[in-house]
């Protein structure tokens, strides 16, 4: 397993630097100007000074190696001497920076991160706790009124979009009922049981809207995967063994169902992090997902091709993630 | 091995399992598959009934509503005096121990991800209290008694050939010293030269522990070897029991004979000599059996009465039971 792991990372490193380079390629291919939002007193001339002194006057490939070089080699340095406290060479190198804020992406996406994990993580959470039991239930009473109703809930989550739940929430539980907070805010500081509650109650409408869409898809895959697994064998053959009923579902059935549900688990892990645009806008969620739309929005090459780099390691690494929970769940799969 | 007054181990009698179809938008019942349709006989104390037929004419199904692993529609299934056919849940759980059930595929019927130790020995914790070198040395015995190496108990189903696998399934069925064992197809998943090993083991097995098997096939020459005495089942219905030899030598049953003609036989000269019975057509549907006779429509010995009445199940001397109206007349 240890082999395997790591011929894997290593061939992650060439596939990294593909994505990076298509990424950057596909980027500096798309219209769109930095200095397009600048107000438009300013002359043409001075527009291109700021381009060029933005790095844009020179060609691509420099270019690329240059994000390169303060990617991969930069900001880990920066990184290092921020944890350690060495100083590394002189100390002064050019970190990746952001074309409108000025400040470096990695500050930007530390800043960020906290927010987009409670609220995104919070939600896959939420969604797996409901969705296991619900797919269990579902699929050992198949077809009863519980199935029916739960497959209908997952229709509305897999069919209804974030913007249209989240609005609908904001219409019930903030405007008509008064509960729940419709903004969320990033500056709120938990320190006592009170603040505490303020955080759960203005997490509960983001965290709800998300965990019903990943609850649609994961409850739905639960069931399918404990069907299947019900009916086989060895199933029977726990049942004649004498085993009470709850052992023969959850040890049996449930433990065999969660191999490929795990995986599909791990593998959602990546959108986490990539945060949920749409759902934070509404609830102003100031989260990776608001950052990438603004970095979008503004043209601003370097936040995009750092934020979606950084998406993309998530990616390949929680696939090799759930490379291996299937090795070491799966006792029929070997690696080495 | 029958003794002079053979013991009654589980008696079957009117035993029904029909299963409802459901079609439909609203999916109403709109029939029933009878899989098992009114069978009834008795299994003594250490012998080998053997249960012959072709496939889909509810051997299994019978052998897994004895073994209440289906909820039989009607019937008395009687295991030492007991009726087993109302009995739920937990007292139902606390009957398991004394009738288990060999299955059909090996590979299927084991959990891939349990070890071989733990699949044998969770019955073991099921029912049992035992200490961890107890139970521990209850696997290695199991393990013994089918012929595994003790040092696979670590090792996962996967890992073993269909024979293995066989083994590991008869040491769980063991493991809580049954008395009754139902062996579902035991050796048709199995490479031929296996067959006989795992054949072997189970006669070895009923010497050694006093077993009783209901042996459920379709080869008929692995029951001519194993059984004591042999049913021969079609669509639903058992249409002929006798003991071994009287079934081999005089069959009663029209079904039978062609049954037995079409096993083949080792010697070319007396192959070419047999007369093959050859059966027509296919068997009827068991959720719309024929009226009268189940075997009317592919019977060449058919007559009128046997399109309306059912026949009767009789004996005919010597424990011979059949149920065909030609036998009637003789």
């Amino acid at each position: 397993m240890l082999n395997y792991t790591i011929r894997r990372l290593m061939f992650a490193i060439p596939t990294l630097f593909v994505i990076s380079f298509i990424i950057f390629a596909i980027l500096d291919l798309s219209p769109g100007d930095p200095t397009g939002n600048l107000p438009l007193t300013i002359p043409p001339d001075v527009r291109e000074k700021i381009r060029e002194s933005l790095g844009l006057g020179q060609p691509f490939p420099i270019r690329y190696l240059k994000w390169c070089q303060q990617f991969f080699v930069n900001e880990p340095l920066n990184l290092i001497e921020n944890w350690t406290g060495w100083t590394i060479g002189d100390g002064e190198r050019l970190r990746v920076t952001s074309w409108s804020t000025r400040s470096p992406v990695v500050d930007l996406i530390a800043e960020r991160m906290p927010q987009t994990l409670w609220v995104v993580g919070m939600s896959y959470v939420v969604a797996i706790l409901i969705a296991i039991p619900i797919g269990v239930i579902s699929a050992y009473r198949q077809y009863s009124l519980f199935d029916q109703i739960g497959t209908f809930v997952s229709m509305v989550g897999f069919s209804v979009p974030t913007f249209f739940t989240g609005l609908i929430l904001i219409v019930v539980f903030s405007v008509n009922l008064g509960w729940l907070p419709s903004v969320y805010d990033t500056t709120h500081k938990v320190t006592d049981w009170s603040s505490f509650w303020v955080q759960v109650r203005q997490m509960a409408m983001p965290t709800m809207v998300l965990a019903l869409a990943t609850t649609a898809q994961l409850s739905r895959f639960m069931r399918a995967s404990m069907l299947d697994n019900l009916n086989q064998d060895y199933v029977r053959t726990a049942r004649a063994k004498g085993l009470r009923e709850r052992s023969v579902v959850l040890i049996h059935v449930l433990r065999n169902s969660m191999i490929p549900v795990v995986t599909v688990i791990a593998l959602g892990v990546p959108a986490i992090f990539g945060g949920a645009i749409i759902t934070e806008q509404i609830f102003k969620v100031n989260g990776l997902g608001a950052l990438l739309i603004i970095g979008i929005q503004g043209a601003d090459i370097p936040l995009v091709q750092t934020l979606t780099f950084l998406f993309a390691v998530l990616i390949v690494f929680f696939n090799l993630i759930a490379d291996l929970l299937y090795g070491i769940l799966d006792p029929r799969i070997r690696y080495d | 091995m029958l003794d002079e007054a053979p013991k009654i181990l589980v008696s079957v009698r009117g035993l029904k399992m029909h299963f409802a179809i459901h079609k439909g938008l609203l999916r109403r019942q709109v029939g029933t598959v009878k899989a098992v349709d009114d069978v009834s006989f008795d299994i003594y104390e250490g012998e080998t009934l053997g249960l012959v037929g072709e496939s889909g004419c509810g051997k299994s199904t019978a052998g897994r509503s004895i073994l209440r692993l289906y909820d039989p529609t009607d019937g008395v299934v009687e295991l030492e005096g007991q009726d087993i056919v109302p009995v739920t849940g937990e007292r139902l759980r606390d009957l398991r121990p004394a009738m288990q059930m060999i299955f059909q595929d090996p590979q299927a019927c084991l959990n891939p991800r349990m070890t071989v130790g733990s699949i044998i020995a969770e019955p073991l914790d099921e029912h049992l209290k035992l200490s961890r070198t107890e139970r521990r040395n209850r696997v290695n015995e199991l393990m013994d008694a089918v012929g595994l190496n003790r040092d696979f108990a670590n090792r996962y189903p996967h890992e073993f050939s269909g024979g293995q696998r066989q083994r590991i399934g008869i040491a769980r069925a063991l493991a809580l010293n049954p008395k009754f064992i139902v062996c579902d197809e035991p050796i048709a998943a199995l490479d031929v030269s296996i067959q006989a090993q795992v054949v072997n083991l189970l006669e070895d097995l009923q010497r050694k522990f006093g077993l009783t098997y209901l042996f459920i096939s379709h080869d008929l020459s692995m029951v001519r070897h194993l059984a004591t005495r042999v049913a021969v089942m079609y669509l639903g219905k058992i249409v002929e029991l006798a003991p071994r030899d009287a079934l081999y030598s005089a069959p009663m049953h029209p079904y039978t004979q062609a049954l037995l003609s079409a096993v083949p036989d080792p010697d070319p000269n007396a192959a070419e000599r047999k007369e093959r019975i050859i059966l027509e057509g296919d068997v009827p549907s068991p959720a719309n059996p024929p009226e009268g006779c189940n075997f009317c429509t592919r019977c060449a010995q058919v007559m009128d009465i046997c399109r309306k009445i059912e026949p009767e199940w009789r004996d005919h001397g010597n424990g011979h039971y059949a149920a065909c109206h030609r036998l009637g007349e003789a």
